[in-house]
């Protein structure tokens, strides 16, 4: 599986920074390091809803500190069990 | 007519060139430009203000067109000199003024060592046939009468490039020791020395992407540009960029900070190092002090490094610097950058670009730019890569190592470091070596210098988001900012 976290400044402003650190955290916490490839992306076109990431095709935006275990479970850890 | 856009004439009369040549290139009309951009800027009815007659004022203006273009491609060197353009000022040397009281102690006749000095009709005299130029003279009169005349061209080189042509007295320069810096561009007040553009290239560029569709064209732009663009907020210049087709704007302050996590690693690892940022300093290295070229941090520059990381995340993109050097229009094309960076503007250049386009930055929503530390952002003044080298081992938990950087504001400075350096006499561990005086805000490609321009380089350094060089660089993810894929 391929992430992508958009870095572009939207989004880094919004706090890329903070969710590539909880990315990282939870790919180790669930042992899926070897499986998901975390790459950071220059604008993926969605600048005005908040951090956004790309999870293979599927763009989700509004990434949050708040939201992230949901986002998580949502679109990455249901699609590897 | 200039406005408070650029320092001076010669700038805007290169502007108006570079845009004429713009629209050109939107209108695939380039094989005319040669003919239609001279008369566009100097139509007929107008009187000669520049040259003789606005007939040489075309020819010149043709040579122009043709550095716009990408100037002479036989030539390895992005500075060139257009002969036409040299105004072949004369070069006397040694000169004694109004000054002269014709006094009784002669004391610049006394100390000439070649008795080329006689005093005449109470004047002192210099004969130019025995003069050597050592200056002695004008040391010793009271009066400060006896001056030096040189060349603006020659003056503004302090590394010793430029020289007059003996046969046709126009400016010439010296490629094994030329760096680029661009100082002697800035300089000429007949602006016959200039830097080739790629102008027309990165148009291809844009139009060939069809606004992102087969690929997409990132502009890096470098952290100076804080002191550029005064008219307009910085988030303006950034929608302006974006209105002209690049995909996305990135700071080159992201790749210096890559850069000094690295660099302070290496510094402390090796014990000396000198700076590879400013590839002027890099080159003047290579060239006068090859036996130290292995002391050259091995780390890419930011404008590298950053390319290297947008590469990496997209590897079908075309990844533009827009800053104010010359040099870098060298350094791009670098076997080890050539695979990072595909094309190099300056402010300049971007200026009349935004022009041709009729892009009016002060009526366009302002962007946003954020990619970088304060420390990163800061490079772009003398001094501030030392201070984030400090700040990057303090970061990395480095306590065994002290850094003592040896700070060049200038060619001249680098030049002395170097040569303590070459002999085991230097009282430090890094030179952080900038061909510039203050740095990249003192570089040829700016539209404008100021005394605020340090300032306004640390105002939007404070700016940044991360207040961490570690911080600021974690969303590289690891991609290393050293040569290589």
């Amino acid at each position: 599986m391929n992430i992508y976290i958009c870095v572009g400044s939207s989004c880094h402003l919004k706090g890329s920074y903070n969710i590539i650190a909880l990315m990282k955290e939870s790919l180790a916490k669930y042992q899926l390091t070897d499986k998901v490839n975390v790459s950071a992306a220059f604008c993926l076109g969605r600048c005005t809803d908040g951090v956004t990431i790309k999870v293979d095709d599927e763009i989700v935006t509004g990434v949050s500190p708040e939201n992230f275990d949901q986002v998580f479970a949502q679109h990455v850890l249901s699609k590897l069990q | 007519m200039n406005g408070r856009i650029f320092d001076t004439r010669v700038q805007w009369l290169k502007y108006k060139v570079l845009k004429e040549v713009t629209k050109h290139a939107y209108t695939d009309t380039l094989q005319d430009a040669y003919r239609d951009v001279p008369m566009t800027i100097v139509p007929d009815g107008t009187k000669a203000t520049m040259r003789c007659c606005i007939y040489k004022e075309r020819a010149v203006l043709g040579e122009r067109v043709h550095s716009a273009m990408g100037g002479d491609k036989q030539n390895p060197n992005v500075i060139q000199v257009l002969n036409i353009a040299c105004d072949e000022c004369p070069v006397s040397g040694y000169t004694v003024g109004p000054d002269c009281r014709g006094c009784i102690a002669h004391r610049c006749e006394e100390v000439c060592p070649r008795g080329a000095i006689t005093i005449e009709n109470h004047s002192a005299h210099i004969d130019h046939s025995k003069c050597v130029g050592c200056g002695k003279c004008a040391s010793v009169c009271p009066y400060s009468a006896i001056s030096k005349h040189t060349r603006p061209c020659e003056n503004a080189c302090k590394v010793g490039a430029i020289k007059m042509n003996e046969i046709s007295k126009k400016a010439q320069i010296n490629n094994d020791k030329c760096i680029s810096c661009g100082s002697c561009v800035y300089m000429c007040p007949f602006g016959a020395i200039v830097d080739s553009s790629f102008i027309t290239d990165v148009v291809r560029m844009l139009r060939e992407s069809q606004n992102s569709k087969h690929y997409k064209v990132y502009a890096v732009v470098a952290p100076s540009i804080s002191t550029q663009f005064g008219y307009a907020k910085l988030g303006q210049v950034v929608s302006g960029l974006k209105a002209l087709g690049f995909y996305n704007v990135v700071e080159a302050a992201l790749g210096a900070d890559m850069v000094s996590l690295s660099e302070s690693r290496e510094l402390a690892q090796r014990g000396f190092l000198t700076s590879s940022c400013c590839p002027a300093f890099v080159d003047y290295i290579k060239k006068n002090f090859p036996a130290l070229t292995d002391k050259i941090s091995s780390n890419l520059s930011p404008m590298g490094a950053v390319g290297k990381f947008i590469k990496s995340t997209d590897p079908k993109s075309k990844v533009v610097f827009i800053g104010p050097c010359t040099a870098k229009k060298m350094e791009f094309q670098l076997p080890e950058v050539r695979p990072f960076i595909d094309s190099v503007l300056t402010f300049e250049e971007l200026y009349a670009m935004f022009e041709a386009c009729e892009i009016d930055l002060t009526s366009l929503e302002e962007d946003v730019l954020d990619n970088a530390s304060y420390y990163g952002r800061i490079f772009a003044r003398s001094g501030g890569l030392s201070d984030a080298v400090a700040q990057a081992l303090k970061e990395q938990e480095i306590t065994d190592f002290e850094p003592k950087p040896v700070v060049c504001n200038g060619i001249e400075e680098c030049r002395l470091a170097l040569l303590k350096a070459s002999k085991n006499l230097l009282p430090g561990n890094f030179i952080e070596g900038m061909a510039c005086v203050n740095g990249c805000i003192g570089g040829a490609g700016c539209l404008s210098h100021g005394p605020k321009d340090k300032n306004e380089v640390d105002e939007y350094g404070r700016l940044a988001l991360e207040k961490t060089i570690e911080n600021a660089a974690a969303i590289t993810l690891g991609v290393s900012p050293e040569k290589g894929v």
